[in-house]
């Protein structure tokens, strides 16, 4: 058992660090769900991929180093510890890119793999429906065959579409078999956003921001091109995302430990100020230890070959809810400062209370995990209780 | 980089608990706690020629020359299987290569030894004896103890970790067992959201202890982060087991009351979770964190 790092691997340490140091913009980017903000974020991609940072672990002909596990860890520490940009790409990249690699034609993987790692093409996902939310295989929004155009026709709505307001194009799940019911009769689609018959309505977030958007679709034509996957697989297709989401890609370890590391850094200048936050900011430093550990530990697991499987859902909860109570804390430290718009530790606060909601609400992975590592007997669906009685 | 045990050690933990199981050791710590010592001495002679109190000695000292990793690795099993004895000051505390049980009052931690009436006494004067809420030790209160270096109380302090850890494993299998076979309502009492978001709960906080645990045992993170997080970890999985159990739970018969008592015991054994917290803040403020 060791944490030690490869001479390689501690090369590759040093060179991303010195390139952060010398690119990282001085002043934090304006909010990436404002009009400006949004542009001088789509800046920073090109600029990360222009040196093939921005998509670390893809093969090289598609914008990548072929980076490992161990090291794209290794530049996502580098990354936050810089206190780089957001990721506006990052829906595309961690939720879409797995699917395309996996699920993908050559076409597919030829057409939208490179605009995404330059960041010229922005990718929204589109999952909810205003009555699919956690019970996502109740989604109603519908594709019709049409033959003669060699495509389907969509209609219905999505919803709580993160970065949908400027994005440029989307993804997600259709009825394509009216008659199916539940998980059967899926298709994953992915189409243009300023396609005819689709609209785009922001949707203001808690702190104001339009960071997600509703959907409406409305005869919108989407070729055979574009569909991911069979029609009819698309819940088996969309799933190899949903552990991406919840696991490894998505949160890495160097957000929160830089975050903790700046939570020392704001008590060591306001703890005399606020003393009495000082368990708070050595939990929250803890935590983040155990987060960075914990997912060495994930890395070994995965290159001997294992799979994340259910395990992402103990992942999911428990850096959701550091997260805030990281931020909480900042907070506290803050005094009356605290509720100031526009602070660092404000916004990371508003940001991390959709942490147990999306990507599958902390109640839903609870469920996964008692039901699928504890092994617990599955609930009972309302049909059977009736049944039962 | 390679965070995982080795399978020797794996196997070193397998060999352990199966030792532990055919000496049927939760008998011995009943008869333990009643005053009856012999089967617990008998378990310890053959955990001891496994090497467990010489573990961590120098080979030039006798001893098996293992690391700390191997340490928590058997501290592990000595908290699932409930070891009884003074085992964290014989094996970790000041590690004895003849297997010997020695205990200590550690001066700024605790003014009590643990489990005297059968250990030699490393230093001080052995007074007045106390009930443990854990009713498998016996604390003396010591005069005059002298102090220990800082490595060896660290190492104390892993040990109950690791220990802590290996309990709260026990009391969260137990609790699923015993959830998977209740009925009321007419099904499984662990099909019911209530009882599987607890159990979940505590699943998530042992994932993430069992990784401080190791990593403190390698250095990267201090004693002190380890036995704050494994102790409350530890702690919700004797609460929530105790809740899921119900009255059956609360009774002194039922086994799952012997880890409840030990991991109420050892949360603020070898340091409170405040104590150690202030540690931890410590090595914080003395610290450069960001380059």
């Amino acid at each position: 058992m060791n944490l030690d790092l490869t001479p390689d691997e501690l090369a590759f340490q040093a060179e991303v660090r010195a390139w952060l140091t010398a690119n990282v913009p001085a002043e934090p980017l304006p909010s990436m769900d404002t009009a400006e903000g949004w542009a001088l974020h789509q800046e920073w991609e090109a600029k990360l991929a222009a040196e093939r940072y921005s998509v670390v672990s893809w093969p090289r002909e598609v914008g990548g180093r072929e980076a490992s596990l161990v090291e794209w860890v290794i530049f996502e520490e580098e990354y936050y510890r810089a206190g780089a940009p957001g990721r506006v790409s990052q829906n595309g990249i961690f939720l879409l890119a797995p699917i395309i690699f996996d699920h993908g034609t050559p076409e597919q993987q030829a057409r939208f793999l490179p605009s995404m790692a330059t960041g010229e093409k922005i990718w929204a996902q589109a999952w909810s429906e205003p009555e699919a939310g956690s019970d996502l295989a109740s989604l109603r929004s519908t594709a019709t065959r049409d033959e003669a155009r060699g495509g389907w026709v969509l209609n219905g709505q999505k919803t709580w579409s993160s970065r949908a307001t400027y994005a440029h194009w989307g993804f997600g799940l259709f009825r394509s078999d009216p008659d199916s019911a539940k998980h059967a009769g899926l298709t994953y689609f992915l189409f243009p956003l300023d396609a005819d018959g689709i609209t785009v309505r922001p949707i203001a977030q808690l702190d104001g921001e339009a960071g997600f958007a509703e959907i409406f679709f409305d005869d919108v034509f989407v070729g055979d091109a574009d569909v991911l996957g069979a029609p009819g697989d698309g819940w088996r297709v969309a799933m190899s995302t949903a552990g991406n989401e919840r696991g490894l890609s998505l949160r890495s370890p160097g957000r929160f430990c830089a975050a903790a590391d700046r939570l020392v850094e704001l008590w060591k200048e306001r703890g005399s100020e606020h003393p009495e936050a000082w368990a708070g900011v050595v939990d929250a430093w803890i935590g983040a230890q155990a987060y960075r550990l914990f997912t060495w530990g994930t890395v070994t697991r995965l290159a001997d070959g294992g799979e994340m499987g259910a395990a992402g859902s103990i992942n999911k909860v428990f850096w959701s809810e550091l997260d805030i109570a990281l931020h909480e804390t900042g907070l506290d430290l803050l005094g009356a400062d605290a509720e100031l718009l526009d602070t660092p530790w404000m916004d990371g606060y508003v940001f991390a209370l959709s942490g147990p909601i999306y990507a599958g609400t902390n109640e839903i992975q609870r469920n996964i995990i008692a039901e699928r590592i504890l092994g617990l007997p599955r609930e009972p669906t309302g049909a059977q209780k009736v049944a039962q009685k | 980089m390679k965070f995982e045990l080795t399978d020797e050690q794996v196997g070193f933990a397998s060999a352990l608990t199966a030792l532990m199981r055919s000496g049927d050791s939760v008998a011995v710590a009943r008869a333990w706690a009643s005053g009856d010592t012999a089967p617990g001495l008998a378990l310890w002679s053959r955990l001891a020629d496994q090497g467990v109190t010489a573990l961590v000695a120098p080979e030039d000292e006798g001893g098996l020359g293992g690391t700390l990793v191997d340490l928590a690795v058997a501290f592990e099993v000595l908290g699932h299987e409930l070891a009884v004895g003074p085992w964290i000051e014989s094996a970790a505390l000041a590690p004895q290569v003849e297997g010997q049980l020695v205990t200590a009052a550690v001066p700024g931690i605790s003014r009590y030894a643990a489990d005297a009436q059968v250990a030699r006494l490393l230093s001080g004067t052995p007074g007045a004896t106390h009930a443990s809420i854990d009713t498998t030790r016996t604390l003396t209160l010591v005069e005059g103890a002298a102090g220990c270096d800082s490595a060896a109380v660290d190492r104390a302090v892993l040990a109950c970790a690791a220990e802590l850890l290996g309990a709260g494993e026990r009391v969260l299998a137990d609790s699923v067992a015993y959830v998977k076979q209740r009925k009321q309502f007419g099904r499984e009492i662990g099909s019911y959201q209530a009882i599987k978001h607890q159990l979940a709960d505590v699943r998530i906080a042992l994932d993430f202890a069992r990784p401080l645990v190791f990593g403190a045992a390698l250095g990267e993170v201090p004693v002190s982060a380890a036995k704050v997080y494994v102790s409350d970890a530890a702690y919700l999985a004797a609460r929530t087991g105790l809740q899921v159990h119900g009255a059956i739970g609360y009774t002194a018969e039922f086994d799952l009351s012997l880890w409840l008592n030990r991991i109420r015991a050892l949360v603020t054994a070898w340091g409170t979770p405040a104590y150690h917290r202030g540690r931890v803040l410590t090595h914080l403020t003395s610290t450069a964190l960001v380059d």
